[in-house]
C-alpha cells in the first residue's frame, strides 16, 4: 500500500474507533444525568442506583473516548501535516477552543461528580454531572465546527496558499454546521438510549432488579423516541442542504450517474458499475428523491457525470467522484438503521403503555441486539460524510493526496497502524468483559465513606 | 507585546502548567512501584490523584490545540517530525488513561496488570517529552520546507537522554512531595525518607542537565544571563525541597518541587525565544514566532476567547483541588463513589 493509503487507513480505522465512544459517552452522561435530576428532586433510592449503575458504564466508555481521543487531535499534525500547515490557521481555532472550554469543563466536573457525592452539596453535585453533559455536546460542538470547515468552507479565504479565517461568526454559523451538529447529538442521545434499552431489556428478560431497569428502559425509549425523530428531521434538513453545497455526495449517495429525470425517483437497491460509471440494475421509488430534495414532487437533482464535467472545468483535470459503493451503501445503512431505531422505539412506548412490556420478551430479545444499531449508524454516516467529500480533504480547496506528511515513511505508518490497533482490539476486549462483569454484576448499594484529614492544617505549612 | 510573543508566552504556560500538574501525578503513578508496597497503599496513591489526573492531562491537549491554531507550521513539524516518539508517547498514555478507570472493576490478579500500566505509562511519557523537549532546543534537521527528517541519534543522544531522565526523575520528586501531601500514614513517612535520597539523584540530574545544556545547546549565548539564573534556581528550589522535606513541612516542600518544574521548564522556553523550532542544518530554516504563526485575525480571536474563557477554567480546577483537599488515608474504600 502506498502511503496515502496507510495514512487513510489509519485515520479512518481509528477515527470510526473512537466514534464509537463518542455518541455512546454524550448519550449515557445525558441519560446519568437526568437519573441524577429525578433523584434530587424525588429523593428516591432507586434513581441513585440508577445513576451509578449506568454512570459506571459511562466512566468505562469515557475513558476510552479520551485516550482515543487524543490521539485525534496529534494525528492531524503526525500524518496529515501538510493538511495542517494549509488549514492550521482555521481548523486550529475550534480544536483548541474544544480543548480549553470542553475537555476541561469535562474532565474536572467528571472528577468532581465520580469523588464529590458525600463532599459537596447536593445541588453542587448535580451540577458537576450537568456541567461534564454540557461539557461532552461543547466538544462535539467545537470538532463539528472543524468538521463542516472541511465540507464547507466558509468565513476564510485562501491568502499566499493557505486557508485563512477572515470572519469567525460566518464560521460557525456555518450552515453545514447547523444541520450536522443536531444530526450527531440526536445520534449520540440514541445510541445512549439503545445501550441502556437494550440492556435494561437483557435485565428485565433475566427479571433481575425490574424495578431499575424498567425504570431505566422507559427513560431510554422516551429518549429514543425523541432521538429517533430528531435524527431523521435533521437527517433530511442535511441532506437537502448537501443538495446545493455538495451535489456530488448526494449524487454518489442516489448511485446517480446522470441528471435524474423530474420527477427524481430514489434508489432503494442499485447494482452500481464504477468502472463503466453505469448501474446495471436499481430499484426506485418514483418521486422520492424531488420529495426528499425540494419537499416537492418535482425537481431533478444533477448527475455525477454532469458534476465531474463542472468539477473539471472549476478546479482543472481531475478526477470529482468519490468511490461510489460505499457512499450508496453507507446512507442506505445509516437511513435503515435509522428507521429500525424509530419502529422499535415506538413498540417500545406501545408496550410500556399497555404494561406488557414484561410478557413480549420477543421485544426484549430484540431490543438487546438493537444495541448494535446506533453504533452500525452512526459509522455508516460518517463513512457517507468522509468518503462523500473525497477526492478533497477540504471541499473544493485542497485534496487528500496533498494532505500527507511528506516525512513520514510507510515503516513509520505501518508501526504506528500496528501499535494503535494492536492497543485498540486489547481494549475493544478489555472493554465489552468489562461492560459485560458490570451489567452482570448489576446495581450495587451506596458504601460510606470516613471522614479524612484536612491538607490545609498548620502542620503542612510549617511546626 | 505582539500578540505572536503573547502566544508563545501562553503555550508556554500550558506546558509548564501541565508539567506542574501532570508531573505529581506521573510521579505517584511511578511510586506505585518504587514506594507502595501493596495493594492497599497502591489504592491510596491512586485515590490522591484519581479527581485530578484526566484534568491535568487536558493541559497537553489544550497545549497541542493551541500550538495548532496559534502556530500550524510548529505543530506540523514537530508532530510530524517526532512520529515515532509520539507513537510510543500516546501509547502509554493510552494504556495510564484505561488503566486507572479499569483497575477498580476487575478481580485482584487483574489490578495488578493496571498497576503495571498506570507505573508504565507515567513513566513513558515524562520521558519522551523530556527527550523531545531537551532534542527540540538542541536542534533538529529542519529542511527549507518546513519538514524535520531526523535519524535515530536526533532524537536519542547523551543530551536528550539525560533530558528524558531528569524530566521522570524530576517528575517522580514531584510526586513524592505530592504524597507527602495528600497522605497519612506509613506511606507518608516512607515518601519523606525516600526523597531526602531522591533529591541528590535530582541535584546531580539538574546539575549534570545544566553542563549538557552549556554544552550542547545555545541557551547560554541566546540568553546569557536567564539560563544561568533559571538553572540556578531549578537547582536552589530543590536545595530548598530538601531543606523543607527534613524540616517536616511539607506544603513547603511541594511548592519548591514545583518551583524547580517552572525554574527547568522555563529554562528551555526562555531559551527557544522567539524561535519555536531550531533547525541543526540552518539558522535559516528556524521556526519562529512569526514564521510559524497564525494570521493576525486568527491570533485575535484565539486571543480574545482564551482570555474570557482561562480565568472560568482556572477558577474551577482550583475549587475541584480545594474541594478534595483531604489527606487520604490507607483504609479509605477503593474507587469512585
Amino acid at each position: 500500500m502506498e502511503i496515502l493509503d496507510l495514512a487513510r487507513f489509519q485515520y479512518a480505522a481509528t477515527t470510526i474507533y473512537h466514534f464509537f465512544f463518542v455518541p455512546l459517552s454524550i448519550g449515557l452522561v445525558f441519560l446519568v444525568a437526568i437519573m441524577e435530576t429525578l433523584y434530587f428532586f424525588k429523593k428516591k433510592e432507586i434513581y441513585l442506583d440508577m445513576a451509578k449503575f449506568w454512570g459506571n458504564i459511562f466512566l468505562i466508555s469515557f475513558a476510552v473516548g479520551v485516550v482515543t481521543g487524543i490521539i485525534q487531535e496529534f494525528q492531524f499534525g503526525m500524518n496529515w501535516s501538510e493538511y495542517s500547515r494549509f488549514v492550521g490557521d482555521v481548523f486550529g481555532v475550534p480544536l483548541a477552543i474544544e480543548a480549553l472550554l470542553a475537555f476541561f469543563m469535562e474532565s474536572t466536573f467528571i472528577g468532581v461528580w465520580m469523588f464529590g457525592r458525600n463532599r459537596l452539596p447536593k445541588w453542587v453535585h448535580l451540577m458537576s454531572i450537568w456541567l461534564v453533559s454540557i461539557g461532552t455536546m461543547l466538544s462535539a460542538l467545537w470538532i463539528l465546527a472543524a468538521n463542516s470547515f472541511m465540507q464547507e468552507p466558509v468565513g476564510i479565504e485562501v491568502v499566499n496558499g493557505k486557508a485563512t479565517l477572515v470572519d469567525i461568526w460566518a464560521f460557525l454559523t456555518n450552515p453545514q454546521l447547523l444541520v450536522e451538529f443536531p444530526h450527531t447529538i440526536f445520534g449520540a442521545f440514541a445510541t445512549g438510549a439503545f445501550v441502556v434499552g437494550g440492556i435494561s431489556a437483557y435485565k428485565l428478560m433475566k427479571k433481575k432488579d425490574v424495578d431499575l431497569f424498567k425504570r431505566s428502559f422507559t427513560i431510554a425509549t422516551v429518549l429514543g423516541m425523541v432521538a429517533g425523530l430528531g435524527i431523521a428531521f435533521t437527517g433530511h434538513w442535511q441532506a437537502q442542504h448537501l443538495v446545493s453545497s455538495q451535489p456530488m455526495k448526494i449524487a454518489a449517495s442516489e448511485g446517480l450517474w446522470e441528471d435524474s429525470e423530474d420527477p427524481a425517483s430514489w434508489s432503494l437497491i442499485a447494482d452500481i458499475d464504477e468502472e463503466n460509471k453505469t448501474n446495471n440494475w436499481s430499484v426506485e421509488i418514483p418521486y422520492l428523491l424531488s420529495l426528499l430534495s425540494y419537499n416537492s414532487f418535482n425537481g431533478s437533482v444533477e448527475g455525477m457525470n454532469t458534476l465531474q464535467e463542472q468539477y473539471t472545468e472549476l478546479y482543472g483535470e481531475g478526477d470529482y467522484i468519490p468511490p461510489v459503493e460505499p457512499v450508496y451503501w453507507s446512507f442506505r445503512i445509516m437511513t435503515f438503521g435509522g428507521g429500525i431505531m424509530i419502529l422499535l422505539s415506538m413498540i417500545g412506548l406501545f408496550l410500556l403503555k399497555r404494561k406488557t412490556i414484561m410478557e413480549n420478551t420477543w421485544y426484549l430479545k430484540i431490543m438487546l441486539g438493537a444495541i448494535s444499531l446506533p453504533f452500525i449508524a452512526n459509522t455508516a454516516g460518517w463513512i457517507m460524510t468522509e468518503i462523500g467529500r473525497q477526492p478533497w480533504t477540504v471541499m473544493g480547496l485542497f485534496t487528500t493526496a496533498q494532505s500527507v506528511s511528506p516525512n513520514v515513511t510507510a515503516a513509520d505508518l505501518w508501526i504506528s497502524i500496528i501499535a494503535f490497533l494492536g492497543a485498540y482490539t486489547i481494549l475493544a476486549v478489555v472493554l465489552i468483559t468489562l461492560i459485560v462483569k458490570q451489567v452482570k454484576k448489576g446495581p450495587q448499594k451506596d458504601t460510606p465513606e470516613k471522614p479524612d484529614v484536612d491538607l490545609f492544617n498548620k502542620e503542612a505549612f510549617g511546626q | 507585546m505582539s500578540l505572536n510573543e503573547l502566544w508563545f508566552l501562553l503555550v508556554a504556560i500550558l506546558f509548564i502548567g501541565f508539567f506542574i500538574l501532570e508531573g505529581f501525578d506521573f510521579g505517584v503513578g511511578m511510586s506505585t512501584r518504587f514506594l507502595a508496597r501493596d495493594q492497599k497503599e497502591r489504592d491510596q496513591l491512586v485515590t490522591t490523584i484519581g479527581p485530578f489526573w484526566d484534568a491535568n492531562e487536558v493541559w497537553l491537549i489544550t497545549a497541542g490545540g493551541a500550538i495548532f491554531a496559534a502556530f500550524p507550521e510548529w505543530y506540523a513539524t514537530m508532530f510530524s517530525g517526532y512520529y515515532l516518539p509520539f507513537v510510543l508517547f500516546l501509547l502509554a498514555l493510552i494504556v495510564r488513561g484505561v488503566a486507572f478507570e479499569f483497575r477498580h472493576k476487575v478481580h485482584t490478579n487483574w489490578t495488578n496488570l493496571w498497576d503495571w500500566m498506570i507505573f508504565i505509562g507515567s513513566i513513558v511519557p515524562a520521558f519522551v517529552l523530556g527527550v523531545l523537549f531537551t532534542s527540540l532546543v538542541r536542534g533538529m534537521p529542519i529542511d527549507a520546507s518546513a519538514n524535520m527528517y531526523a535519524g535515530f541519534t536526533d532524537y536519542f543522544n547523551l543530551y536528550s537522554v539525560v533530558g528524558g531522565i531528569a524530566m521522570v526523575v524530576i517528575c517522580f520528586v514531584h510526586g513524592l512531595t505530592y504524597i507527602g501531601l495528600r497522605t497519612e500514614g506509613p506511606i507518608r513517612e516512607r515518601a519523606q525518607e525516600m526523597l531526602t535520597k531522591m533529591y541528590i539523584l535530582l541535584l546531580v540530574g539538574l546539575i549534570a542537565f545544566a553542563v549538557l545544556t552549556y554544552l550542547s545547546t545555545d541557551l547560554f549565548e541566546a540568553r546569557p544571563v536567564a539560563t544561568p539564573l533559571l538553572l540556578f534556581a531549578a537547582v536552589l528550589t530543590t536545595a530548598l525541597a530538601y531543606f523543607f522535606t527534613g524540616k517536616r513541612m511539607e506544603g513547603w516542600a511541594f511548592t519548591m518541587t514545583t518551583g524547580t518544574i517552572l525554574f527547568t521548564v522555563s529554562t528551555l522556553f526562555v531559551g527557544l525565544f522567539p524561535r519555536v523550532m531550531i533547525s541543526s542544518i540552518s539558522s535559516d530554516f528556524n521556526l519562529t514566532i512569526m514564521n510559524a504563526s497564525s494570521s493576525p485575525y486568527t491570533l485575535k480571536v484565539m486571543t480574545i476567547v482564551s482570555l474570557t474563557l482561562l480565568p472560568f477554567v482556572l477558577g474551577y480546577q482550583i475549587w475541584s483541588y480545594y474541594v478534595f483537599r483531604k489527606r487520604v488515608s490507607d483504609s479509605e474504600p477503593v474507587g469512585h463513589e
